[in-house]
């Protein structure tokens, strides 16, 4: 076990910048995910901590040493691929074997890793299977065990669950959630999809465009997303935000539309430009007199335990929460409140989270 | 869903596959037919009498220590053209995909020789290896390796195995080469992670990986020994010092076209067809199935 640590860690293929200046510490045992959209640099981060490609500028540090120049295999890491990358013509046990034979380790004590990590797994009764004989659940299940035998320093995993089907994928994540609880490995997870990072992180990295927009965690990120690219990017259905300028006790979009901005809302500077950002658990159905803003619901979304209206305010997006038996239908005009403390505030040059007092 | 043609008049179809027909019954069917047919006559060398003989032939050449000395030599020939061959293309296969810059030029120079007639490679390693005026002895005689392949059997060998293999070299290269690069470069990440060098990854990751592959060129590069090196022997060496590079095909040419021993020959051109009959069922039955992972 070990903490991996990146310190201005930059990376270029050719011209081409992908990564700038990452700091990251991944303390030991902790289980840290690398959150973003596609193209985001999340492969390449974990490719260079694997050491599969070198990093152009900046350090990586694994259990206290500097590898920037140590080979792959001398890094004591595991590492799960997407596509999983089981050896095909080797068996489960031969797949999971692998890496310990190569170590040396003795034959009968290469059996006892493999069998307690098959029993952690349930893949006894697949040892002698070929990956070609599997579902795509149960080479997941081998990818993850030919990880977790060598006992390495760090896991890393690259996107495993993205390609199993919606069921599979909670049931792995549930999985992978108390292998890591059982382990206490340092854990480095890669994904884009925004609830595996939600449930699984101690802490999440969000990244956009080669660059780390926020750390901290889960809840943290959700509750004070520390710019709007990260409100719109974690929660479900991810944050409204509206454009506009701060009036007296109001907002004013670009179309001329107000927001009323409720007694005690910290607010930016009169007259200054700001994104104002609401997340849709966060607007609620109130009396015509003390609502902020009034909304038009174009499209509806039964989820059953909630219900998802849609519509346009200002020629902007939003979505709003409702309990799931609101009774509702296009063309219904919802009058919703604001709550004090769940409004965010964002610049508009910076896109970076305003921290503003009460007001 | 029928995928079958089916066609109205009766001719169209034999209309549309006689000209394979033709061509397979004037230069395959024909002569196999008459070489199965001569194998079992003994004819003088004037064509003057002509005696029914049954597998006499056959017997004759399993008695005949020339005959079975040549097996021996394309035994060998083949295994060292093979090997060789194989290995050789391999290592350049994988270096050409290591290789980033330069590796269309790289790839481009080493399909060359096999745009080169079996002939022409045969005269153009005679030039290179020529006791008198050939630049390679000239330089083995500063290492002190006296160098003359019309005298010295082993170096005739080395000499036809050298021009074979160069010329079949591409043809290798080029399926290896296909083959590394339908390896999925996660396996070989996921492998140099789980602590593998680069030697071992090779042997135990890519080398498993190709075997498809190399089975398959393994096969033709052996019925490529066996048949199609004739150019080259008789550029080189003409089966010479001695019998020593008399390789089967040769001697089938040998014993008929110079010794006029038709029989004799027919019957060797008959041994050749079930051989290479055998490689390919050999080919079909195990490429699908048995080499696989
Ligand atoms: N070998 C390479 N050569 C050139 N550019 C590359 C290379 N590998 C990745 N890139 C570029 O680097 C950027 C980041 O790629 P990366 O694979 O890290 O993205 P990602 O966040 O993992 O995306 P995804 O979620 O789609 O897997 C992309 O713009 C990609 O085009
Ligand atoms: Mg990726």
């Amino acid at each position: 076990m070990a903490e991996v640590v990146l310190r201005h860690v930059s990376k270029s293929f050719g011209k081409t910048q992908v990564i700038y200046d990452m700091d990251l510490v991944v303390a030991d045992g902790e289980f840290v995910v690398i959150v973003g959209p596609s193209g985001c640099g999340k492969s390449t981060v974990l490719r260079m901590i694997a050491g599969l490609e070198p990093v152009t500028g900046g350090v990586i540090e694994i259990g206290g040493r500097v590898v920037n120049d140590v080979e792959p295999k001398d890094r004591n890491i595991a590492m799960v691929f997407q596509n999983y990358a089981l050896y095909p013509h080797m068996s489960v046990r031969e797949n999971m074997a692998y890496g310990l034979r190569i170590r040396g380790m003795p034959k009968a004590e290469i059996a006892e890793h493999v069998a307690r990590a098959a029993k952690i797994l349930e893949l006894e009764g697949l040892l002698d299977r070929k990956p070609r004989e599997l579902s795509g659940g149960q080479r997941q299940r081998v990818a993850m065990g030919r990880a977790i035998v060598r006992d390495p320093a760090a896991f890393l995993f690259d996107e495993p669950l993205s390609n199993l089907d919606a069921k599979l994928r909670v049931q792995m994540r549930l999985e992978i959630q108390k292998l890591s609880r059982e382990l206490g490995t340092t854990s480095l997870y890669v994904t884009h999809d925004q609830v595996e990072a939600m449930t699984l992180a101690h802490r999440m990295v969000v990244m956009n465009a080669g660059r780390v927009e926020q750390i901290g965690a889960p809840l943290d990120v959700y509750l004070r997303p520390a710019s709007a690219f990260v409100a719109a990017f974690i929660g479900v259905p991810p944050m409204n935000l509206l454009a506009g300028r701060v009036g007296e006790g109001a907002f004013t979009l670009g179309n001329g539309l107000v927001v009323r901005l409720p007694a005690g809302a910290p607010r930016p500077p009169f007259g200054a430009e700001a994104i104002l950002g609401v997340r849709p658990e966060h607007l609620a159905p109130v009396g015509e007199a003390e609502a902020a803003l009034t909304l038009t619901v174009e499209t509806i979304e039964r989820l059953g335990a909630d219900t998802l209206a849609h519509g346009t305010f200002d020629g902007n997006p939003m979505v709003v929460r409702l309990p799931a038996e609101a009774t509702l239908q296009p063309g219904t005009r919802l009058a919703l409140g604001l709550v004090p403390d769940e409004i965010h505030w964002f610049d508009p040059q910076t896109q970076k989270r305003l921290d503003l007092p009460g007001g | 869903m029928e995928k079958r043609v089916v066609f109205r008049s009766r001719w169209l179809p034999y209309a549309l596959v006689a000209p394979q027909l033709a061509i397979t019954t004037a230069f395959f069917f024909w002569p196999a037919s008459q070489a199965l047919f001569q194998s079992l006559l003994l004819q003088d060398p004037f064509g003057t009498s002509v005696q029914f003989v049954g597998l006499e032939n056959f017997a004759h050449l399993f008695r005949d220590e020339g005959y079975l000395a040549s097996f021996r030599i394309t035994v060998v020939f083949s295994v060292l053209v093979a090997g060789i061959g194989l290995s050789f293309s391999l290592l350049l296969a994988v270096m050409a995909d290591h290789i980033v810059r330069g590796a269309l030029v790289f790839r481009t120079l080493l399909i060359w020789p096999y745009a080169v007639a079996p002939a022409i490679a045969g005269v153009l390693w005679i030039f290179l290896f020529s006791p008198a005026i050939g630049i390679l002895p000239y330089w083995l005689a500063k290492i002190g390796i006296h160098w003359n392949h019309l005298l010295d059997s082993r170096q005739a060998m080395t000499l036809v195995v050298i021009a074979a293999v160069w010329k079949q070299v591409s043809y290798n290269f080029l399926f290896f080469l296909a083959g590394l690069q339908s390896i999925p470069r996660s396996l070989i990440e996921a492998a140099a992670i789980d602590g593998a060098g680069p030697m071992r990854r090779f042997w135990t990751i890519v080398f498993p990986l190709l075997s498809p592959t190399t089975f398959f060129l393994l096969v033709v590069n052996i019925v490529y020994a066996f048949f199609d090196t004739f150019g080259i022997i008789d550029s080189a060496t003409q089966g010479g010092p001695g019998q020593s590079t008399t390789v089967l095909v040769y001697k089938v040419f040998q014993d008929g076209f110079k010794g006029l021993d038709l029989g004799s020959s027919a019957a060797q051109s008959v041994i050749l067809m079930a051989i290479v009959i055998g490689l390919t069922v050999v080919q079909f039955r195990y490429i699908e199935r048995k080499v696989q992972y």
